[in-house]
């Protein structure tokens, strides 16, 4: 909301000397944000009013150009000839006589053009006459700037005629102090923040002449939708009529393009006052200007060039020929005002915010207008604000006024009980009692203190305060938040985090710890990463929850896993010239079950907030949603760590990947197990399934090269994606110390040969049980495969770590045990010592 | 010295007199201590300790001599080895301490060259500064709440008095499931983690949440489309406004540092009344740039306070659509941007360092913010 510091000074006093950065200090006291302050016209210098005495056409150049003498009375200076200078101009749009606007040699227009005397087309020019453009207060630029014949006087300041040099305030305003988006309403709030009066314009009803004419009637047929119409009809009324400067510069200076007089009236109107109002051609009115429902199937050519259908949740105002306007929102082109209008009819009403929101959020409209309605106008506004307008109309238009016809059904006032005490309590202050109600008062209240608890009644131009809790927010606000002291509620004693919660940082301590690094990606997917990735058609991850207004057409979806984030922030690291990244992300994937659909249910619960949902109404809620388990993901390519000096790097394998999910099962107390797996996007016979207990919770190893390939990764990355959630839960939150043997080790290695395609992994388990309690360790240190073994068979070494609990062992103890394990190898998998 | 015997070999006299002896052990420690490596000593000691040196070889003379010679001889042949040998000892130590030196002057290394030892993860300070945020409430005995990020329209917006036709339920701000009726919508705020405290635990309620959250904003310097807050609410008897301030008070403090204090401004959400803006003190000048063009301040653009975020009372229309009765239980809220809070506190200047994933930003922070 733009608001020019000079047309809120014609309802508040304001000190002279105060800049608008103070008064945006002022009305920050209040609650108002003040985003910007600008100065109309970047003006500096001599800029007055001239009269154009004579012009000399000037036909000897390619284009028309005018040699004028122009009365600049006493801002002449020195000239030679007082009060007359010579100015060369290219407009033509002026004769002699006009009034118009002269920058003198000195004066600085907007983009720094600073006007001198200087010699053009064989004359010296000694000033400009200047357009509305070229002054930085309109984009007219059809001639130069005339001024209303008799409005001025030759050397007269220009600044104040056209509202230059105001200070324009920028506020915010939030969305329930619709009345604030008036200088009515601004100027009641500096005057409540300098704790001076306030002459509210809202409450004078302008004198209006006899009424005299024929009277359009009024009518509404939903008093839940508009509960007053007021029609002021007007004649005689001068459609060339031109919009005073004054007016023309404020509009411009709150952002509204000036159209006609009739027009510019309503829009002036609206702003000083806060009533939206819409002026219709009354000749092209048919009967009655009424109120009602839209009926299915009719359509309106709204002002900006629209045919809208219409339903039967639309309020229109229409005649009893056709829809004129969507209430509220822009009215329609059939009655617009024209060039060839002469009688005016002016609608000002009071409509339902909720009827006029919907409205413009269904056609998604919104208009100067709309912005205030859907936030509530005052319901005793519309008889000022239309006879403002007539009155207006009246003296720069010349019409006549006809006469008021209108409807109403009125309100019951809103009445609070409220306890004086209730704002201390709520801040955890004291406010006297005084205080209260001097603010209450000063708001526009009546405030009946003789009980108690008190009976306020709240003014008409605030419908956002319906309750006791709003009164306590304007007492507060008011008397100033910087008054609210402070101090540290006492929470109950606390138990720090969940285990759950501790877990999860312990996750991520630990990768960051083993050199990888923490991205945190968008949660939006497409068709194409799947596709990228080699994620099969059937596969339940292409199963995903899907955005209705994706910012991106490509990534519509929300994410069932993490690699595509991952790939894509491990692509970016990889152009811009990192070789050595390791990637890790902890994020919630969202999992649609079977039943559930990609586009939610057509029909969702929406309990009432009037009470707490019933038990079945939350379960209902919880139903829409997809479960959301915590995953963790990791790509990886090049070394994890850098190379020593002089030695290679060692990129890292699909063997990291999988050792990341087993360390960070250990660190988490949880034995993860590792088969072989198949699963999109991993290289077929370089994947792990990685299971707690037999219950599947993700995959590692390689990725497919076809996989990275398409994604323009590097060869032979590779990634884990687990189910994090299920691994914290499997969690050993409290770990048990082992016992610690002191007696000495006996080591083995023993190196079995088995067929190529046995997991060595179950050789190791089979092995381990078999050896029984004295074998502390044992640990695969060497696959081989070639001609020292059979063809198709591969040879395991593992190192075997034997300690007793009670005493040393003898040598037929170690390889009692030892061989136990190699006979059961030997019975499982035919394996034999190499 | 005893008197002559008359039956000793006069030679072998002459090889235990005292003169000779003393000649031996000079000649000894002279060698000694001209043997400049320890390879040369144990040549020397060899040559004045061993087998055929002069003093063994007389030594081996004490037999031979008469009882009452003997006990003197072997004195004096005792004395003089202790001083070779005290002087093998000797010098031994100083040659193996310079040899010890020379070892060590011998191994040094160019330090600086040392590699692969650098720690080259990092967690992402989206991640610690929550928990650094959670660590400061958790201490006054707050816990720490969690809520899903597709979430019902419901717990988003109904229950926190955002009304049906208010202008952020449309698809300008919120990112809809399905279609704008469907009830699911991508948390726009952490809000709902409030209301489903509010519905879950038992009173009173004291929580900090700490999400991701979404609006329908393209990623440019400034905005992203997902970004994180953090949310504090309380429920309590007797809870006011003060509370709020000192608890915001105290935020300040644990994030930015001793003093810094918050101030509030009114402002207005449909889920707080009264509702108020929230302003950092700002911690690098503290105030001092403003108004004095000879020492600006960047952080706070000189104006002396931040914008953090905003707060109110928990209005009291959210506590009747949780069940919570407004006449007995009062409390506050309040969230803050995380994004936002880094930018200022770390100097971030564009969002995109925090979206895209350059290792190089995230290293930066190590394993903390």
């Amino acid at each position: 909301m733009k608001i020019p510091v000079s047309w809120l000074r014609e309802f508040v006093e304001i000190p002279e000397n105060l800049s608008g950065r103070e008064v945006s200090e002022l009305l920050l006291s209040v609650g108002f944000e003040v985003e910007g302050v600008d100065t109309v016209g970047d003006v500096r210098g001599p800029l007055v009013v001239g009269r154009v005495k004579t012009i000399e056409e000037l036909t000897d150049f390619k284009k028309p150009i005018r040699w004028c003498t122009v009365e600049v009375g006493a801002a002449n200076g020195n000239d030679a000839t007082p009060g007359i200078r010579g100015i060369v101009c290219g407009a033509r749009n002026f004769s002699e006589g006009d009034l118009v606007v002269v920058a003198l040699p000195g004066t600085t227009l907007p983009g720094d053009f600073t006007i001198a005397t200087r010699e053009t087309y064989g004359h010296i020019s000694d000033g400009m006459i200047c357009s509305v453009r070229e002054l930085g207060i309109g984009d007219e630029h059809d001639g130069i700037l005339i001024l209303p014949a008799g409005s001025a006087t030759p050397g007269d300041n220009a600044f104040p005629i056209l509202g230059l040099g105001d200070e324009v305030l920028d506020i915010s305003v939030t969305p329930d102090r619709g009345y604030a988006l008036s200088m009515r309403g601004m100027a009641r709030e500096a005057a409540i923040a300098q704790r001076v009066s306030f002459n509210d314009p809202g409450l004078v009803l302008a004198d209006l002449p006899e009424a005299g004419g024929t009277v359009i009637p009024a009518a509404s047929d939903d008093y839940q939708a508009c509960d007053l119409l007021v029609l002021r009809t007007l004649g005689n009324y001068n459609p060339a009529a031109p919009t005073p400067d004054f007016i023309k510069a404020r509009l411009a200076a709150v952002g509204v393009r000036s159209i006609s007089l009739a027009v510019d009236l309503t829009n002036y109107v609206m702003f000083e006052l806060g009533q939206p109002l819409h002026a219709f051609d009354a000749d092209k009115i048919t009967g009655t200007i009424r109120a009602r429902w839209a009926k299915a199937g009719e359509t309106l050519e709204t002002l900006d060039g629209v045919k809208r259908d219409l339903t039967t949740e639309d309020l229109v105002i229409a005649d009893d020929a056709r829809v004129l306007s969507l209430a509220g929102v822009m009215g329609g082109a059939y009655s617009e005002i024209s060039e060839t209008t002469t009688r005016v009819v002016l609608e000002a009403a009071h409509f339902d915010p909720t009827v006029i929101a919907k409205m413009s959020r269904r056609h998604k409209l919104s208009s100067e207008a709309s912005r205030r309605l859907e936030r509530g106008v005052d319901r005793m506004l519309p008889p000022v604000a239309s006879a403002r307008f007539a009155q207006l109309l009246i003296e720069h238009g010349g019409a006549t006024f006809e006469g008021t016809s209108s409807v109403e059904q009125a309100p019951d006032p809103i009445v609070i009980s409220f306890d004086p005490n209730l704002p201390g309590q709520v801040a955890g202050h004291t406010y006297e009692s005084a205080t209260v109600e001097k603010i209450l008062a000063s708001l526009g209240c009546s405030v009946d203190t003789s009980k108690s608890p008190w009976s306020v009644r709240t003014p008409s131009w605030r419908p956002d305060l319906a309750a006791a809790i709003d009164l306590v927010e304007e007492v507060i606000r008011i008397d100033g938040y910087e008054k609210v002291p402070a101090t540290l509620p006492t929470a109950p004693a606390g138990r720090g985090l969940t285990e759950l919660q501790k877990l999860q940082r312990r996750a991520g301590l630990h990768l960051a710890g083993r050199g990888l690094v923490e991205v945190r990606n968008y949660p939006f997917v497409g068709v194409a990463e799947f596709d990228a990735l080699g994620i099969p058609a059937s596969d339940s991850r292409r199963h995903a929850v899907q955005l209705a207004n994706a910012l991106s057409d490509e990534q519509p979806l929300m994410r069932t896993t993490l690699l595509p984030g991952l790939t894509g922030a491990l692509a970016r690291n990889i152009s811009r010239g990192f070789t050595d990244v390791a990637l890790f992300e902890i994020a919630s994937v969202s999992l649609l079950s079977a039943d559930q659909s990609a586009t939610g249910v057509t029909n969702p619960p929406r309990p009432s907030v009037l009470q707490r949902p019933s038990a079945t109404d939350i379960e209902a809620l919880e139903a829409l949603l997809p479960e959301q388990p915590l995953h963790l993901g990791a790509l990886l390519t090049g070394a994890l760590k850098p190379a020593a000096l002089g030695a290679k790097p060692t990129p890292a394998s699909w063997s990291d990947a999988i050792d990341i999910a087993l360390a960070l099962g250990i660190e988490l107390g949880v034995e993860i197990e590792v088969s072989a797996g198949e699963y999109a996007p991993w290289h077929p016979g370089r994947c792990a399934a990685l299971s707690i207990n037999g219950e599947l919770i993700g995959y590692a190893g390689e990725l497919a090269p076809k996989a990275l390939e398409n994604l323009g990764l590097p060869k032979r990355a590779v990634a884990l994606e687990l189910n994090l959630s299920a691994l914290l839960a499997a969690a050993n939150v409290v770990a048990s110390a082992p016992a610690i043997w002191t007696f000495p080790v006996a080591k083995e290695d023993i190196a079995l040969v088995v067929k190529a395609d046995v997991a060595a992994t179950d050789v190791l388990n089979v092995v381990r049980e078999a050896a029984g309690e004295l074998l502390e360790d044992i640990r695969l240190f060497d696959v081989y495969e070639g001609s020292q073994v059979a063809e198709g068979h591969k040879s395991l070494a593992f190192a075997l770590r034997f300690r007793a609990q009670d005493r040393t062992l003898a040598a037929d103890e170690v390889s009692a045990a030892r061989q136990a394990g190699v006979d059961a190898a030997a019975k499982s998998f035919g394996a034999s010592l190499r | 010295m005893s008197a002559p015997n008359k039956s000793f070999d006069p030679v072998e006299v002459t090889t235990l007199s005292p003169e000779v002896l003393a000649g031996f052990v000079s000649e000894a420690i002279s060698a000694i201590s001209a043997a400049n490596s320890l390879d040369e000593l144990k040549e020397v000691r060899l040559a004045h300790t061993g087998d055929r040196s002069p003093l063994s070889l007389a030594n081996r003379e004490i037999g031979a001599l008469p009882p009452a010679a003997k006990a003197e001889a072997g004195k004096r042949m005792g004395e003089s080895r202790g001083a070779v040998n005290a002087a093998l000892a000797a010098r031994t130590q100083e040659l193996e301490t310079l040899r010890d030196a020379a070892l060590l002057i011998e191994e040094s290394v160019d330090v600086t060259t040392a590699t692969g030892v650098r720690a080259q993860g990092g967690r992402h300070p989206l991640t610690t500064i929550q928990e650094q945020i959670a660590d400061v409430f958790v201490a006054l005995g707050y816990q720490l709440a969690e809520g899903p990020e597709i979430e019902s329209e419901w717990l988003n917006f109904d229950a926190l008095n955002i009304a049906p036709d208010h202008p952020a339920r449309t698809m300008q701000d919120t990112f809809f499931i399905g279609s704008e009726d469907s009830g699911i919508v991508l948390r726009t705020h952490t809000s709902p983690v409030q209301i489903r405290s509010m519905l879950n635990r038992e009173l009173p309620i004291y929580v900090i949440c700490p999400g991701r959250v979404f609006r329908t904003d393209e990623l440019d310097s400034t905005h992203s489309p997902v970004f994180h807050q953090v949310e504090g609410l309380v429920i309590d008897k007797g809870i006011t406004m003060a509370d709020l301030k000192g608890t915001l008070d105290h935020f300040a403090q644990s994030m930015f540092g001793e003093g810094i204090v918050t101030r509030l401004r009114p402002s207005y959400f449909p889920f707080t009344e009264p509702s108020a803006e929230v302003d950092l003190q700002c911690f690098v000048c503290r105030g001092t740039s403003v108004d004095n063009p000879d020492a600006p301040c960047r952080t706070c653009r000189s104006e002396g306070w931040i914008e953090w975020g905003g707060c109110g009372m928990v209005n009291p229309k959210v506590l009747v659509a949780t069940g919570i009765d407004p006449e007995i239980y009062s409390g506050f809220a309040f969230g803050m941007g995380l994004e936002r809070t880094l930018m200022f506190r770390h100097g971030i200047t564009d969002m995109r360092d925090m979206v895209e994933g350059d290792v190089r930003f995230t290293r930066a922070f190590g394993l903390g913010v």
